[in-house]
């Protein structure tokens, strides 16, 4: 549904896994899932590059963690097919169990083998046989996968539950990278982590990931780790994807506002929209493509308001929350001139709270009236979402 | 009839469902069609009481019911259980508290001696009492050995929570102004509740089912009563009648416990570590403390310990005769090996469906294993001889229905280890050995089973032990001429030849001491899911 949108957008960036569907790693085809009554997944459509990261991104229970189990082949689709290099692995009538799709996949909490040591649960899908010289050659790979996720190869002697959790996800990519897979299924593998380590073991895997040159989907309920981590963001939600884009794309531009207002702060103000000009209580913001004219919803980002002495707008600081690095304000906005002007219902507004960030606490006091300045565009949705 | 004492299934601690997977090693429906077959088997006492209630005839079983005798047995159950279900209340939730919640000294030994008097047979306890005053008999004593040999039931969950209740609990009753006893009776003894009721349903469970302790002291239940009918008319109507009324109550006290359970929420809320537990000092009441706990362990414990010691040495070697000694305990070994197999295989299918497909087929499945896990010993073997009898003659004292009736009688303790063992391997780890490469059956066979088979050990040992120490229904079905430690116990015993009983107590009381210890540990760990 939002594949057109997107389209017809000049991308700023064009990631690879959004500009063609020729060289598709995964495709993901009109797939449904039931759990008894209640539909999981309700017709999603998906196409990852070679080579790409993919984030699958939305709230819980919107069926994110569903559509990877059916890609890892944990689960039968209902209806719609998943194919891997072209080859159809599940729907159609065909099947290829999860132990033959070459797909590794890490779990939340790295589902490490608590009966195995360290180097034996990164050996665990290794096939001695197969490896020349043998056990040596096992353990020299295990040390070379341990190196490859920055942990010292004297782990291998350890137990799972004698590691940090960031430790045990990476004991997890290191077995799931063992047999060389070409695509990688992380759900949600930094979320059990406290907040530094999650960033840092984040670009740690990816970087590891990209050096292997895996394809990637990553599954997370948390927005800014999508938007950082992939250069293609689905957005689920209610067992569709809402719109896949490139991050920056998804962000500035979401096809609605449920989609702006999960993936980040978003400050939504009626407006009147004629043309490509909406007038609002922030005055006359540009819109790139208006979907509709008249009445529209106006969504800007809050770094997009800005306290600027000259800015055109004004208005009154209702209470501020002080964060240390940027300060979070909040103001209700002067009915505009045009507004007051033309006393007239077309346009909307005045009198809103919106909520912006400041990095300076002592210029925003409640009470205070700050002058403020739009920059960049907005985006309008239509009135009846 | 069961010791287990994390009590039976209740709250299923399962994984979040994140659905069905897509092909389990076995298909779904070979585990449940497995499963229901089994839940019919263990609803075979149940259904062979409605049967012979049913087939009497209104006119005789009430006839049979409402009769003098049914009158006394049913006073003297009530009366004992009355008695006894407090006491042992009393004696498990004090021992419990001065245990875990105060400065005892030797706190670590009391922990463990209080759960001692488990180790040694209700019968063998008895036996023990008689010897050392004669004349015991009737009600009193009645209550008296069945307090001592069963306070520990409740003792153990209680002490598993105490220990691991939340002591912020009682710092924020503290905070919110209630002194160190308001809190523990407002505050702590209502977190008990599960564990109290759980534990006093057992109790009362044991007190039906027992048979060889009461009939030692001449003291009549429904148990011996309906052991006594069977001796004489082997297999008549008024034995039936009375075993209607035993199970009437077995299925009473469940409904009661289900009822007193209530359904607030127990278990801990909210994330983080949980802090180290509050001890009260006890300044001059150490003394007192010790003491009563020295009295209690020596009366539950020491003196059935003593006794059998006694017997020993006054019975010299005369009473180790190896033709008689080896082979019960040979008998016993080849049974408890048998049974224990049995019941881990026939528990692995209830427990996987438990753990892994939680919904109304698993409950439902569930509901019927409660059900059955409250049928005594006695009615267990009725319905084994009547149906052996009736159905199929040729397997009338066969190894195959002896081992059958352990099965049932002890598949919850089997179920609740391995419950907990499945828990511990997530359908996770399975699916993570697939993405790596390996098919579903070996999948499992690497994961899931290893990592199951320590849990499933431990169910073996304690239904091996179990069945090591069973005297109602090893009397009924086994083999003729077949003697185990228990019967073989109890024959002496009756025949008064308390010195020829001595060794086989010893045995029984050695055997049952890792059991208990086994039974210790696992309520440790069970009472925080």
């Amino acid at each position: 549904m939002t594949a057109p949108s997107t389209r017809r957008l000049p991308e700023p960036r064009v990631a690879p896994s959004v500009a063609a569907t020729t060289n598709s790693h995964l495709q993901i085809t009109d797939v449904t899932k039931n759990f008894g009554s209640q539909a999981v997944l309700k017709g999603v459509n998906l196409s990852v590059a070679k080579g790409g990261t993919t984030a699958i991104v939305g709230p819980s229970g919107s069926g994110k963690t569903t559509l990877l189990r059916l890609i890892a082949g944990f689960e039968h689709p209902d209806t719609g097919t998943i194919s891997l290099n072209g080859t159809t692995v599940a729907g159609d009538g065909a099947w290829l169990p999860a132990h033959k799709r070459q797909i590794g996949y890490v779990a939340q909490d790295g589902a490490l083998f608590p009966h195995l040591t360290v180097g034996q649960n990164v050996a665990f899908g290794l096939n001695p046989a197969k490896l020349e010289g043998g056990r040596r050659a096992v353990a020299a790979r295990v040390a070379e996968l341990l190196e490859m996720v920055s942990l010292d190869a004297a782990m291998a002697k350890r137990r799972p539950h004698q590691l940090s959790g960031g430790q045990q996800q990476r004991v997890a990519l290191a077995r799931a990278l063992a047999r060389e897979p070409e695509l990688m299924l992380l759900d949600e593998p930094f979320s059990a982590l406290d907040a530094g380590l999650r960033v840092a073991t984040r670009r740690a895997v990816a970087k590891v990931l990209a050096e292997a040159g895996v394809t990637t989907i990553l599954v997370t309920h948390d927005q800014a780790e999508a938007l950082s981590f992939a250069d293609q963001v689905a957005v689920m939600r209610g067992g569709k994807l809402a719109q896949i884009g490139n991050p920056f794309v998804v962000y500035t531009r979401p096809a609605d506002r449920a989609t702006a207002e999960f993936l980040g702060d978003a400050v939504i103000l009626d407006a009147w929209l004629e043309g490509s000009l909406a007038t609002c209580s922030l005055g006359g913001i540009p819109v790139r493509r208006p979907p509709a004219q008249g009445r529209v919803q106006l969504m800007l980002r809050p770094e997009q308001i800005r306290i600027a002495e000259d800015g055109p707008i004004r208005g009154v600081v209702v209470d501020t929350d002080y964060f240390g690095p940027e300060t979070t304000v909040r103001l209700k906005l002067n009915v505009p001139k045009e507004v007051a002007e033309h006393a007239d219902h077309r346009y909307p507004g005045g009198g809103e709270v919106i909520t912006i960030r400041h990095w300076n606490a002592s210029i925003a006091r409640p009470g205070m009236e700050l002058c403020l300045r739009v920059v960049g565009e907005a985006v309008a949705f239509p009135m009846d979402e | 009839m069961t010791t287990d004492l994390s009590a039976p299934p209740r709250r299923s601690t399962t994984t979040a469902g994140r659905g069905t997977s897509p092909r389990p090693p076995f298909g779904v429906s070979a585990v449940s069609v497995l499963a229901v077959l089994i839940a019919l088997f263990s609803l075979v006492p149940l259904g062979y009481v409605a049967y012979m209630t049913v087939a009497t005839g209104w006119d005789t079983a009430v006839g049979l019911i409402l009769r003098p005798r049914v009158g006394e047995l049913l006073l003297n159950t009530l009366l004992l259980m009355a008695a006894t279900i407090p006491l042992c209340l009393l004696l498990g939730v004090a021992g419990a508290w001065l245990v875990e919640r105060t400065k005892l000294r030797g706190r670590r030994i009391w922990a463990v001696l209080l759960a001692a008097p488990l180790a040694v047979p209700a019968f063998v306890n008895s036996y023990a009492w008689v010897s050392a005053i004669p004349s015991l008999g009737g009600l009193g004593s009645g209550i008296l050995i069945s307090t001592l040999s069963y306070f520990p039931l409740v003792y153990i969950p209680a002490a598993a929570t105490l220990s691991r209740l939340d002591p912020a609990i009682e710092q924020s009753a503290a905070a919110l102004g209630l002194g160190a006893w308001r809190a523990f009776f407002r505050v702590v003894l209502p977190q008990l509740r599960i564990a109290l009721t759980g534990g006093a349903l057992l109790v009362g469970l044991h007190l039906l089912a027992e048979y060889g302790a009461f009939a030692m002291i001449r003291f009549d239940t429904f148990t011996t009563a309906i052991m006594t009918q069977y001796r004489s008319t082997f297999n008549g109507a008024a034995g039936n009648m009375l075993a209607s009324v035993l199970v009437f109550f077995c299925l009473l006290l469940l409904m009661a416990e289900v009822r007193s359970r209530g359904t607030a929420r127990y278990a801990r809320i909210g994330s983080g570590v949980q802090g180290k537990a509050l001890r009260l000092p006890l300044h001059a009441y150490q003394g007192p403390a010790q003491l009563f706990l020295l009295a209690l362990t020596a009366l539950a414990f020491g003196l059935p310990l003593f006794y059998v010691l006694k017997w020993i040495l006054a019975g010299g070697a005369d009473i180790w005769t190896a033709s008689e000694f080896l082979p019960a305990l040979l008998a016993t070994f080849w049974y408890g090996l048998v049974g224990a197999g049995a019941t881990i295989v026939v528990a692995f299918p209830m427990a996987y469906l438990a753990v892994r497909k939680p919904g109304w087929f698993s409950k439902s499945l569930e509901l019927s294993n409660y059900v059955t896990s409250s049928m005594p010993g006695i009615v267990v073997a009725l319905a084994f001889v009547t149906v052996s009898i009736r159905i199929v003659p040729g397997i009338y004292q066969t190894t195959g229905v002896l081992v059958a009736a352990y099965v049932l009688l002890f598949l919850p303790r089997a179920l609740v280890n391995l419950r907990a063992g499945l828990a511990q391997a997530p359908k996770e780890l399975d699916e993570a050995a697939q993405a790596l490469g390996k098919p579903p059956l070996l999948a499992f066979i690497r994961v899931t089973l290893r990592l199951t088979a320590p849990a499933a050990a431990g169910g073996a040992a304690l239904v091996f032990l179990a069945i090591a120490n069973e005297l109602t229904a090893t009397l009924l079905l086994s083999p003729n001429g077949t003697k185990t430690l228990a019967t073989e116990f109890w024959s002496k015993s009756s025949e008064i030849d308390y010195a020829g009983a001595a060794p086989y107590a010893l045995l029984m009381i050695l055997l049952s001491a890792p059991m208990t210890y086994l039974l210790f540990q696992q309520s440790k760990k069970v009472a925080g899911q």
